[in-house]
């Protein structure tokens, strides 16, 4: 396959993180030297031991392409997705590789989903119109400006690398977290949508937006420039102005929730 | 066979890079508040009598003080710049005119608007001096 013989002078060295529920008690490191090319990712280098060296390695991928969010991985200690991160075949220290930090570790490579799919369930991830319509009455209307005020939250592929950077999602697993707030933001931040008080409800709780002390290196390793750290940030806000309207009217409320 | 392992998280993750820029930050802040205490203790003196407020005015002028103050607006300075950094996190998101206003320009506004805003203290300072 890439390793081609004319390149198997070229060698890297890299470290992964086994952990075999059947036979370890702990995770333990294990190294594996393969032959690399100049434009190698580290999705293919684990494709490469898989196929060539240990069969028995664990790890998640789909797309290769950096929209299917599935191998998402701890690259020298960064969380980044192996099919973007280029191996460097100059380094002369190997690459150390580990799963998503933060997350229980099933098998290898490969972590626990199911609790960061819980919380993207319960956030209500769809619209919720505030006038339903049918299809005879036409489509719901929003101008480009309503669109750029949520559209980067929209590009958000579950990848749970913003997870594996948050310290506060490793002190506390319950905090609905960063990936969780990027959506919740995309769905209350659509001129289309009158769901706020519900997701609001989510927010305003000690699992929700308080839980963050705005870090911010979420943002940092975002793959698609989501920016899930202003999605959290600005339900602070939120959640603070909805504690002191909460004595208004309900009207005022939400008017400013839409 | 499931089994999952959770990993304990590292307690010092606070003091490490990438988080040691977070720590730093917020640490800043306390820096800020000892400046502000400092200029309390200054208000308290003045309203005690003449004697407390030169002690005070001596206090601000000993080789101690100034190396204070030096470590305060090194602080400060630092603190300005990370405050305005993270803003943009911390707001909606800005659109003017139907188009996303990128976080960089906000960054840079509000880092101009803090330097215009102390040279005109300060011009000030220099003006109404006797």
């Amino acid at each position: 396959m890439m390793a081609a013989e004319s390149t198997a002078e070229r060698r890297v060295t890299i470290e992964v993180l086994r952990y075999r529920p059947d036979q370890d008690t702990a995770p333990v490191i294990q190294a594996y030297e393969i032959p690399c090319t100049e434009d190698m990712s580290v999705l293919q280098a684990l494709q490469y031991i898989k196929d060539h060296v240990d069969g028995t390695l664990s790890f998640r991928w789909s797309c290769r392409m950096a929209i299917c969010g599935s191998c998402g991985m701890m690259i020298d200690g960064k969380p980044q997705l192996a099919c973007q991160t280029i191996l460097r075949a100059g380094d002369a220290r190997p690459l150390r590789i580990e799963p998503l930090k933060h997350f229980p570790i099933e098998r290898d490579l490969v972590v626990t989903v199911s609790e960061f799919v819980s919380k993207i369930e319960s956030i209500y991830p769809f619209i919720i119109p505030k006038t339903p319509r049918t299809p005879a009455e036409g489509e719901y209307l929003q101008t480009p400006a309503e669109l750029a005020r949520f559209e980067n939250f929209t590009d958000c592929i579950n990848c749970m690398l913003c997870y594996a950077a948050c310290p506060q999602f490793g002190e506390n697993p319950d905090f609905l977290g960063p990936g969780a707030f990027a959506l919740l933001q995309r769905y209350n931040g659509d001129s289309r949508d009158a769901g706020h008080d519900k997701r609001m409800a989510l927010v305003h709780t000690e699992n929700g937006a308080w839980s963050c002390t705005a870090v911010g290196y979420c943002s940092d390793v975002c793959p698609k420039h989501v920016d899930p750290a202003n999605a959290v940030n600005q339900n602070k806000t939120n959640s603070a102005l909805d504690f002191f309207f909460r004595f208004l009217p309900r009207r005022g409320r939400s008017e400013r929730g839409a | 066979m499931r089994r999952p392992y959770l990993r304990p998280i590292d307690s010092l993750w606070w003091a490490k890079p990438p988080y040691l820029a977070y720590t730093l930050r917020e640490a800043a802040g306390i820096a800020i508040a000892a400046y502000a205490l400092v200029l309390l203790a200054g208000v308290i003196c003045l309203a005690l009598d003449e004697n407390a407020y030169s002690a005070w005015l001596r206090f601000l002028a000993s080789r101690w003080s100034l190396a204070l103050h030096a470590i305060f607006l090194i602080a400060m300075l630092f603190h300005v710049w990370t405050w305005f950094a993270i803003m943009p996190k911390t707001m909606p998101r800005l659109v003017i005119g139907g188009r996303y206003v990128e976080p960089r320009f906000i960054t840079a506004a509000g880092i101009v608007i803090a330097a215009l805003a102390s040279f005109v203290l300060l011009a000030i300072a220099l003006w109404v001096r006797p």
